[in-house]
């Protein structure tokens, strides 16, 4: 894992990135009735960096990203995507701005083939109606097409051709959570949400995810935020990472720096008071 | 279109492959000569097409500077592309090297050294990283072209070219100078049968791997050879899915491919490449034993979840497939029932089995490389599958013996190809002399010698002999062949091959060099014998008492006497027939030291171990004892105490009645 993943021989900076702001997070702050989940954070995403979430359990690291793909909403604060803030926000919609996600419990239908799968992730590009649809005719059947090309292109990226037609749930985990990644991908998200892409995972199934996060962020320039534990993926793929620690943010910067903040280290080790 | 070739005459003008593509590409234009699959879909190229991407790749890399003598490695799966550079390289006079993609980069840092490589063709990042991390050690390494752009973004680009960017320089150049096309053409021209074609390097069990180098002559004729001998026209279709590196790739998917038209699949990835078969359906497959091994096993392992129907035909038509099959296939006369019952049996199961493995259009099927069970062998053909073997290597392009349709025998590994001489030198070792020997290794001239005979002919390092019907049986390597005291061949490797084929044997260490006659020692195999155990509720607590077992004894007695009644039908092997044997009280074992880790048996140290039981085995007595030491899986270690019996078995005679000594007490 830790082999040198970021840098290419004779490779161009990965650091040479980003300076506009993609989504920028302000003095949020969530509760459950009395539970306070998040309070006042504040960070910053900027365009095609790999943003890392960390903190230890229950620290809100997955209500931040349900958060900013608008599954819940902050009594407090503000979220700027774009540069337009928002209030109400649904899920859908954020879709359709391009953000898209992945889950800590992968969810999948797990029914349907892979194709399938990755396909759903272009139900909000499709523009012709149900009836066209099912008709497939002229421009359905041609959307359709396009539709597929795109998707293939997905499951070439990917390397999953072999499960192309495979129902997902037969699917050992490594390859659902693949297959999840690649239906997120189908919508072709300007920012990624990825909830713990490794978790579960053995060691090759991790590096092979690994190199995929990196290929999608060099490739196709999508930004991403990861909620990730393994403390060894963190810092070899991530350009800059928040600590969230009881709802809190305790510490935001580069892997070196955080690594280092004392702060971060009592949260993860403990302290005595 | 006519499926017939150019005649002869006008075939000796063709004696490279790039002069094969101009003639293909003329005279086949419209047929297809590659497919693959990308993105879920088979695409497609005609032979047109192809030398369109020929031409202007080889434009391309003459343009980055490729010349005449230089060596381009090529690493990656079977992709189109690959094999084009190939052909691009050869039209240049450039030689080919490839490489086994899944070698580690120390590995494949010697070869780009040893070879003196100036380019490399790869398919991805992964063989990108792999290459340059032993990029010091191959300074005359210029430029590097991939496929697959992914992942190389960031890479440095100043001696990393695109596939697509070195075709596009090619394409630029034809449009800019007229005269380009008529000197590629002059380049192709200049190209002669003598030239080095292509290097190869084998993977070499001992020391570091050699390069094999073949001229355009060695690759043409094989392919041509080998297309007279199964008549392939350009109506066949394989599938490449070996690799690019391994001679037999070479010759079949590249080779014969050119020099008959033939249409090359590469399948989508290797994990897809059974489905993929099933959709291409070839009609020529070639796999090692251990590939439709799998194929069987997974046959086995699907009828187990089939209906109660469905498994009893299954059950019944096999049955039909075992007695009539093979027959069939080998154009014997079938009594009247068995013609229907096998009718009615290729209808309900032998088609749907060859259709789930992808084998619905084929009409042959090679396999070599190592032994081949005779039961597997067996079950394929009754099934209509024309599977045979073939004996070949890397210095021979491939070729040397193939069984002709109609006279395949398991134990052999068939008839001398076309153009293929075969003697057999005194110590048994089989030499041959054939349009694909090898030029030489290269820059190894010592091997060479040892490998070359001066008059031509090239040593396979393999003991065999020619039987009565002009097969050539293989029997060993010949470095491992003794001699028992009458003089007769012993070839330890070939008893315990065969003998392993039977379900109730494990391993099997035959002992005979420099002694009367030959003796075993048995293990048997817990899992078959166990089962035979529970079914006949036979009890035992251990390996040791089952293995003592006089039921089990009198198992393997039948098996070895069933063994020595084959052996006797083989003149030069009959010497070798079993005359003592027991079975030994202990599994052999890697932690003990009496196996290597890879399963093979460490002869030298088990007959150290095991001498009581040897010296028993030889002076008559009827039961052994020995105490031996063993290792426990937690590494304590134990005595063990065994006391076994010794049988003795019945000798055959020769049929054709040729003397052999009876060694009798």
């Amino acid at each position: 894992m830790k082999a040198d993943v970021r840098q290419p021989v004779g490779g161009g900076a990965a650091d040479a990135m980003p300076g506009e702001v993609l989504l920028s997070v302000k003095d949020v702050s969530l509760s459950f009735g009395g539970v306070k989940a998040i309070r006042g954070v504040s960070f910053d995403i900027k365009r095609g960096e790999i943003r890392a979430i960390i903190g230890p359990n229950g620290a809100g690291k997955t209500s931040m990203l349900n958060v900013i793909n608008g599954f819940y909403h902050p009594q407090e604060g503000t979220i700027t995507y774009k540069g337009q803030a928002r209030q109400q926000m649904k899920p859908h919609i954020a879709a359709s701005q391009g953000i898209a996600r992945t889950f800590q419990n992968v969810a999948l239908f797990k029914g349907m083939s892979t194709l399938d799968n990755i396909m759903t992730g272009r139900t909000l590009k499709m523009r012709r109606g149900l009836l066209a649809q099912a008709m497939y005719w002229g421009a359905a059947q041609r959307e359709e097409i396009r539709h597929r090309e795109f998707v293939e292109k997905i499951i070439d990226f990917l390397e999953i051709e072999a499960i192309r037609k495979t129902p997902v749930g037969k699917l050992p985990y490594g390859l659902q959570k693949r297959v999840e990644l690649g239906r997120a991908l189908a919508t072709e998200p300007e920012l990624l949400l990825l909830d713990e892409p490794m978790a579960g995972m053995n060691l090759e199934e991790k590096q092979d995810m690994s190199r995929f996060v990196i290929d999608i962020n060099e490739q196709f320039g999508t930004t991403m935020a990861l909620i990730e534990h393994d403390m060894g993926v963190v810092m070899d793929l991530s350009d800059r990472v928040v600590v969230l620690d009881y709802g809190q943010k305790i510490a935001d910067g580069t892997p070196a720096v955080v690594q280092n903040d004392q702060r971060v280290i009592d949260a993860y080790l403990g302290v005595a008071h | 279109m006519s499926a017939t070739l150019p005649s002869r005459a006008s075939s000796a003008m063709l004696d490279t492959v790039p002069k094969l593509l101009l003639r293909n590409a003329s005279a086949f234009a419209g047929r297809p000569a590659m497919r693959e699959k990308a993105y879920g879909i088979w695409q497609s190229w005609t032979w047109a097409q192809a030398l369109d991407e020929v031409r202007a790749l080889s434009i391309g890399l003459y343009v980055l500077g490729l010349k005449r003598g230089d060596t381009i490695a090529i690493i990656g799966d079977n992709r189109p592309r690959l094999y084009w550079t190939f052909a691009a390289a050869q039209a240049l006079g450039a030689i080919p090297v490839p490489l086994y993609q899944d070698s580690v980069a120390d590995e494949m840092a010697f070869v780009l050294e040893h070879a003196e490589v100036s380019f490399a063709a790869v398919e991805n990042q992964e063989q990108v990283d792999k290459v340059q991390s032993g990029l010091d050690r191959a300074p005359s390494l210029r430029s590097m072209i991939y496929c697959e752009p992914r992942g190389l973004k960031k890479y440095d680009h100043s001696r990393l070219h695109s596939f697509e960017d070195v075709q596009a320089i090619g394409r630029d150049e034809l449009k800019k100078n007229a005269g380009t096309k008529d000197w590629w053409l002059a380049e192709i021209a200049e190209g002669k049968g003598s030239d080095i074609s292509v290097m190869l390097y084998t993977s070499g069990t001992t020391g570091k791997p050699k390069g094999v180098m073949l001229s355009h002559a060695n690759v043409v004729q094989s392919g041509q050879n080998a297309n007279i001998f199964d008549k392939f026209t350009i109506d066949d279709t394989m599938i490449a899915y070996l690799p690019m590196a391994w001679v037999g790739d070479h010759i079949f998917s590249y080779g014969q491919a050119f020099a008959g038209g033939l249409c090359v699949a590469c399948p989508e990835s290797p994990e897809t490449a059974i489905e993929d078969r099933r959709e291409i359906g070839p009609t020529s497959f070639f796999a090692p034993p251990r590939v439709f091994e799998n194929m069987l096993t997974q046959i086995m392992v699907r009828m187990e979840d089939a209906g109660r129907v469905q498994k009893a035909m299954f059950r019944y038509f096999l049955g039909v497939a075992n007695r009539a099959g093979e027959k069939r296939l080998n154009g014997e006369e079938l009594p009247p029932k068995d013609r229907v019952l096998y009718w009615l049996g290729d209808k309900f199961v032998y088609a749907p089995l060859r259709n789930r493995m992808g084998l619905s259009n084929l009409r042959i099927a090679y396999t070599a490389g190592e032994a081949i069970g005779p039961e597997l062998f067996s079950f394929f053909r009754s099934l209509g599958i024309n599977l045979k073997q073939l004996y070949g290597q890397t210095e021979a392009s491939v070729f040397i013996t193939l069984q002709p349709d109609g006279e395949v025998f398991p134990e052999t590994v068939g008839k001398p190809g076309p153009g293929v001489e075969i003697k057999i030198d005194d110590s048994g070792e089989v030499l041959f002399k054939s349009p694909g020997v090898f030029q030489k290794y290269y820059k190894n001239d010592d091997a060479t010698a040892e490998t070359k005979t001066s008059d031509g002919w090239v040593r396979t390092g393999d003991a065999g002999f020619m039987d009565t019907r002009g097969h050539l049986c293989i029997i060993d390597r010949a470095k491992d062949v003794g001699r028992l005291n009458n003089g007769a061949i012993f070839s330890p490797k070939y008893l315990e091959n065969r003998l392993k084929f039977f379900p109730e044997i494990k391993e099997a260490v035959a002992l005979g060099h420099g002694r009367d006659f030959v003796t075993l020692l048995i293990n048997i195999d817990l899992v078959s014998v166990g089962n035979w155990a529970e079914r006949n509720n036979v009890i035992y607590a251990s390996y040791q008492e089952l293995a003592a077992h006089p039921e089990v004894y009198k198992t393997i007695e039948r098996r070895v006497d069933e063994f020595n009644r084959a052996l006797a039908k083989e003149p030069r092997m009959a010497a070798s027939q079993i005359k003592r044997f027991l079975v030994l009280h202990k599994e052999l074992d890697a932690d003990d030291g009496e196996l290597t880790r890879t399963q093979k048996v460490r002869r030298s140290f088990v007959e150290d171990r095991y001498t009581p039981f040897i010296r028993a085995l030889y002076d008559g007595s009827k039961r052994a004892s020995i105490k031996t030491e063993v290792t426990f899986e937690d590494g304590r270690k134990g005595m063990l105490e065994g006391d076994v019996a010794i049988v003795d078995m019945t000798t055959y005679d020769v049929p054709e009645r040729t003397p052999m000594k009876e060694a009798a007490e």
